[in-house]
Order: structure tokens, then C-alpha cells, then sequence
């Protein structure tokens, strides 16, 4: 489906800017080839936000298509920056090497679309604060009342908790299931079976277990 | 045991003989009834299979019973997840004996290709007994009408007595098996050991 609203992503940002004082937006960048971008709130007006979204005459935002979870790992990237700089005297161009960490956190992302204006998709983003303890988000199903199974799915696989949320439990997994199977970090049980072609962590396995590409014991 | 020529003769004038086993196993092989339940994909094709184009009633098997008491053959169609498995193990317990279990599909037989996900069980056969496996994903009706008939050819040669009988028949051998339970990362027990073990493979000097 194409990209079709009526205002662009700046002018709904704008908007929305205005009609929830205080609001902080930021609009996301996308590198990839559908160049989607997307609708940052923060958590603390997130909730108007998603109304102002649903009930403005201009946007209406009336159908929430889906609710998905990210997670965003601690990472490290390194940028080589040119400087100059006074080496023994003189002034020389160099490069350094500069790091930057950034703390992981967890996403929920919502597609929102128009059924009335027929426009959409609108990408809004929520993040948590890290991975740990700070993770939650405002819920949304006070809004779209679709996102209450989806929003317990993204709690379910990514462990991110919707502040709000009528009725949080697990919803794939068994109540008493300890992990968020969706995050990068996830190791699950090790319950290795003969595998007759072992490849990639398959085979990583097989050989922890004693048995090499060819099957060797 | 009456000889094979002797019987023909005997036929030819009239005369039907038949032994106690060979009757009681003739009649259990041609109305197995399986239970009535399915997983996912695989048990469209088991319902295509029961269905007037591949009608399995040829087959003495037509009777989808919905209670487990009263089914013989547990069909295991499609994906057993690790929340449903204790269902399913359960489901088998209440069966009454004798009874037999068809592993249908890939995911069935191994976990297929969820295999190396972490909410798929790798194989029924980690808790239960199994008695035919049908690979393919999903198996046409064709394969589960072959694996009803590997059964039946299986019931046929069951000896009532002996050393061979079957489990039904030794009274020390256990008709349920152990469901498992909800552990915090995996199910418990993962497998149960007196049913399954992980396959080992030997390859010859």
C-alpha cells in the first residue's frame, strides 16, 4: 500500500505539536527502500497524542492495523571523525575514531490508518526507557481498542509493559514462562536432536553435543 | 494354527475357520475410531481425508468421536506447541486401551519447520507412545489413508498371547504417561525418558 495522506508527516507533526501542548515529536528517519518514516512520542503525552491521531477532523486515525515490538540491544558504533589538531607545531588534519554508545531499549510501534479519510499507513513509535526495570510504555487500548491482544503479544515475546492495559498476562506462553522469547538476547532451552544437516547455530549446537557436520559421536 | 491350503479347501466347500485372535483382531482393525481433534493445517487434510472424495468410512475409521473415552486412535495432526502439548498428553491418558497414536505432518513427527523455534514441541513422540509417523507437510489424505492401513496391518499381526503381546495386554506396562508441566523456560520434564531418547548416531569404523 502506498503512502497516501493528506498532509505529510511534517505538517501532521506540526499539528499535533499544536494541539497537545508540551508534546515532544520526533519524526524517524528510514534508510531502507520504502524510505517509511515514522512518528516518535514520548511517553508521557502519548496517550493524547493517539487520541489527537483518532480525532482530529484532518487525520482521523480510526483503524489500528497493527502493534509490533523492536528490540534495540546496547550497541556500540564507531565514527571516524576528521579534526585538526597542533601536532609538534603543526597544525595537521587527522582522523579519530569516536564511539558512541547507545543504551538499548524496546519498541512498540503501531500502523495506523484512515478508513474515513483513507490514508495511512502512520508509523508512531513508543520506546521504553532501557531493557530492564524502565520498561514500560503508555498503553494505547484506551484509543484502539484492536490493540489490547497485540499489545499483550509485544508484553508476551519482548516484556514490555503497557502502562494502562486493561488486562496484561501472556498471551502465546504459559503464565508461569520466564523469558521474552523475541529479544535478541533470548537463549532458548537446550534441547538438542540429531540433525542431518546441521548448519549455522544448528551446528554450533551439534558440536557442543559432540557431533559434528558429518555426525561424528 | 490351521494350514493355509487346508483353509482354502475348506472355504471352497463352505467351511469359514478362523482363530479367536484373527477374528478379535479383524474386528479391531476395522473400526479403529479416532478421536476427533486437530492442531493446525495438517487436520484439514485429515478432514479432507474423512470426507465423501477420500472417504476414510471405507477404512472402518469414519467415527470422529469427540470424547477420548470412546476412541481408539489418537490422530496427532499438526503442530503440537509447547502451551498444548500437557493437552495432548492428557487427552491420551484418558483414552482407554487399547489405543494407538498416528503422528501426522512434519511438525508432528519432529516440530517440522518450527523446529528450532521456541514455543514448538520437536515431536509428540517425546511424550507419548507413536505408532505410525507420516511425514510431509501437510500429508495428502492418500498418506494418512496408507498410515491407517500401516495400522491396520500392525493390529492384524498382534499376538493375543505370548511373549510379543502387546502393551494392552501386560498388565505391568503403564497405559498413562507423565504430562509434563509448565517449567519457567521449558516444559518438565522436556522429554519423558522412558518413551523417548535423543537419537544417537554411530557411523560404522
Amino acid at each position: 500500500m502506498t503512502f497516501c495522506t493528506v498532509e505529510t508527516l511534517e505538517q501532521i507533526k506540526a499539528r499535533l505539536e499544536a494541539a497537545v501542548p508540551g508534546a515532544n515529536l520526533e519524526i524517524i528517519a528510514n534508510d531502507s527502500p520504502s524510505v517509511q518514516r515514522s512518528l516518535l512520542a514520548d511517553n508521557e503525552y502519548a496517550l493524547a497524542i493517539a487520541r489527537q491521531l483518532r480525532d482530529d477532523p484532518e487525520l482521523r486515525f480510526d483503524y489500528l492495523s497493527n502493534v509490533s515490538g523492536v528490540d534495540w540491544p546496547d550497541c556500540t558504533t564507531t565514527e571516524k571523525v576528521k579534526t585538526r589538531e597542533l601536532i609538534e607545531g603543526v597544525e595537521r588534519e587527522i582522523e579519530r575514531t569516536v564511539e558512541h554508545k547507545r543504551p538499548g531499549f524496546l519498541e512498540a510501534v503501531y500502523h495506523l490508518y484512515s478508513v474515513q479519510l483513507r490514508q495511512g499507513p502512520l508509523i508512531l513509535r513508543l520506546r521504553t526507557q532501557d531493557r530492564g526495570e524502565a520498561n514500560q510504555v503508555p498503553s494505547l487500548t484506551p484509543i484502539w481498542r484492536g490493540a489490547e491482544l497485540q499489545e499483550r503479544e509485544a508484553f508476551d515475546l519482548f516484556g514490555i509493559v503497557f502502562d494502562g492495559h486493561p488486562d496484561l498476562r501472556r498471551i502465546l506462553m504459559w503464565d508461569g514462562f520466564k523469558d521474552f522469547p523475541m529479544r535478541k538476547d533470548f537463549s532458548e532451552p537446550d534441547d538438542y536432536e540429531y540433525e542431518p544437516t546441521p548448519h549455522d547455530e544448528v551446528l554450533e549446537r551439534a558440536k557442543r553435543h559432540g557431533q559434528g557436520a558429518a555426525g561424528k559421536t | 494354527m490351521v494350514d493355509e491350503g487346508l483353509r482354502s479347501e475348506l472355504q471352497k466347500q463352505g467351511v469359514f475357520t478362523t482363530s479367536l485372535e484373527e477374528l478379535y483382531n479383524w474386528g479391531r482393525k476395522n473400526s479403529l475410531w479416532p478421536l476427533g481433534f486437530g492442531l493446525a493445517c495438517c487436520a484439514i487434510e485429515m478432514i479432507a481425508a474423512s470426507m465423501a472424495r477420500f472417504d476414510l468410512a471405507r477404512f472402518g475409521s469414519e467415527v470422529f468421536r469427540p470424547s477420548p473415552r470412546q476412541a481408539d486412535l489418537m490422530i496427532v495432526a499438526g503442530t503440537v506447541t509447547k502451551k498444548m502439548a500437557p493437552q495432548v498428553v492428557r487427552l491420551y491418558n484418558q483414552m482407554p486401551e487399547p489405543k494407538y497414536v498416528i503422528a501426522m505432518g512434519a511438525c508432528a513427527i519432529s516440530g517440522g519447520p518450527f523446529k528450532q523455534g521456541y514455543n514448538v514441541l520437536k515431536g509428540i513422540d517425546r511424550y507419548i507412545p507413536v505408532d505410525i509417523h507420516i511425514p510431509g507437510c501437510p500429508p495428502r489424505p492418500e498418506a494418512l489413508i496408507h498410515a491407517l492401513m500401516a495400522l491396520q496391518k500392525k493390529i492384524e499381526q498382534q499376538a493375543l498371547t505370548g511373549e510379543a503381546r502387546p502393551r494392552h495386554l501386560r498388565p505391568e506396562a503403564p497405559s498413562e504417561f507423565k504430562v509434563p508441566e509448565f517449567g519457567e523456560h521449558d516444559l518438565e520434564p522436556p522429554n519423558n525418558p522412558e518413551v523417548w531418547r535423543p537419537p544417537q548416531m554411530t557411523r560404522p569404523e
